[in-house]
């Protein structure tokens, strides 16, 4: 399954390996990381709530929807859920395609895609208290730059 | 006609509850209806008021408010998503 919702961390080594293991026909894997950023914003721990169900069935239509638009070898995502501290690995998008372009681009709109259509929340822990994050109209303007004309 | 009503994160701290089973008035035929019966209950349901960042799912794909509502749905009610 290339969609996982997990409690558990992964490890970006052995995701990058299985996705090109086996098929010699790529010639590029783009992967991301996101973390969990601490320190800097006061951030002691974060709690990320989904809505099951709903989220596998949006990460698997945005997967979809990047291979309708490139053509893509391996399609790999990984969201993590519930409390993570600074540090932490939250999200693994991993992509692999014949050449570079198609594999940057792919990577950079399923993470643009998960982040305004995905149905997950985080909850942050600070010293003042715990707060729900806004969302940022940055992410939607991300999102808007791979809307067709 | 009956439907089964979600809330996820801040506004279903705001509203109190996880779930909510909905009988609905014929009035009531679109997701931004339902969600002004809702609102119309005042207090913590204000939440749910126009203005407020509010984002809906059907059936678990997001729609808008003029989508139509049938017997048996699974509405969900949450604030822009915030993954990542």
């Amino acid at each position: 399954m290339s969609v996982s919702v997990q409690t558990q961390d992964f490890d970006v080594g052995i995701e990058s390996s299985a996705l090109t293991s086996g098929r010699s026909d790529c010639g590029a894997l783009a992967s991301f990381v996101g973390l969990v950023r601490g320190a800097s914003d006061g951030v002691l721990a974060m709690t990320l709530e989904h809505y099951p169900g709903m989220t596998e069935r949006a990460l698997t239509a945005i997967e979809t929807e990047a291979r309708s638009r490139w053509k893509l070898g391996e399609v790999r995502i990984i969201h993590r859920i519930g409390r993570l501290l600074p540090g932490e690995r939250i999200v693994f998008v991993g992509v692999t395609a014949s050449h570079r372009h198609e594999a940057f681009a792919a990577c950079a709109f399923i993470m643009d895609y998960l982040k305004t259509r995905a149905p997950f929340w985080k909850k942050e822990e600070t010293p003042d208290g715990a707060r729900w994050v806004d969302a940022r109209e940055a992410d939607d303007e991300s999102a808007a730059r791979w809307e067709k004309p | 006609m009956a439907v089964q009503v979600l809330f996820f994160a801040s506004l279903r701290e705001a509203v109190g509850m996880t779930s909510l089973s909905c009988e609905l008035s014929p009035s009531v035929a679109n997701v931004g209806a339902l969600r002004e019966s809702l609102a119309a209950r005042g207090g913590d349901w204000l939440a749910l008021a126009p203005g407020r960042a509010v984002r809906a799912a059907v059936n678990q794909d997001m729609v808008d408010a003029a989508h139509p509502l049938r017997d048996g749905d699974e509405v969900a009610f949450f604030p822009p998503v915030t993954g990542g």
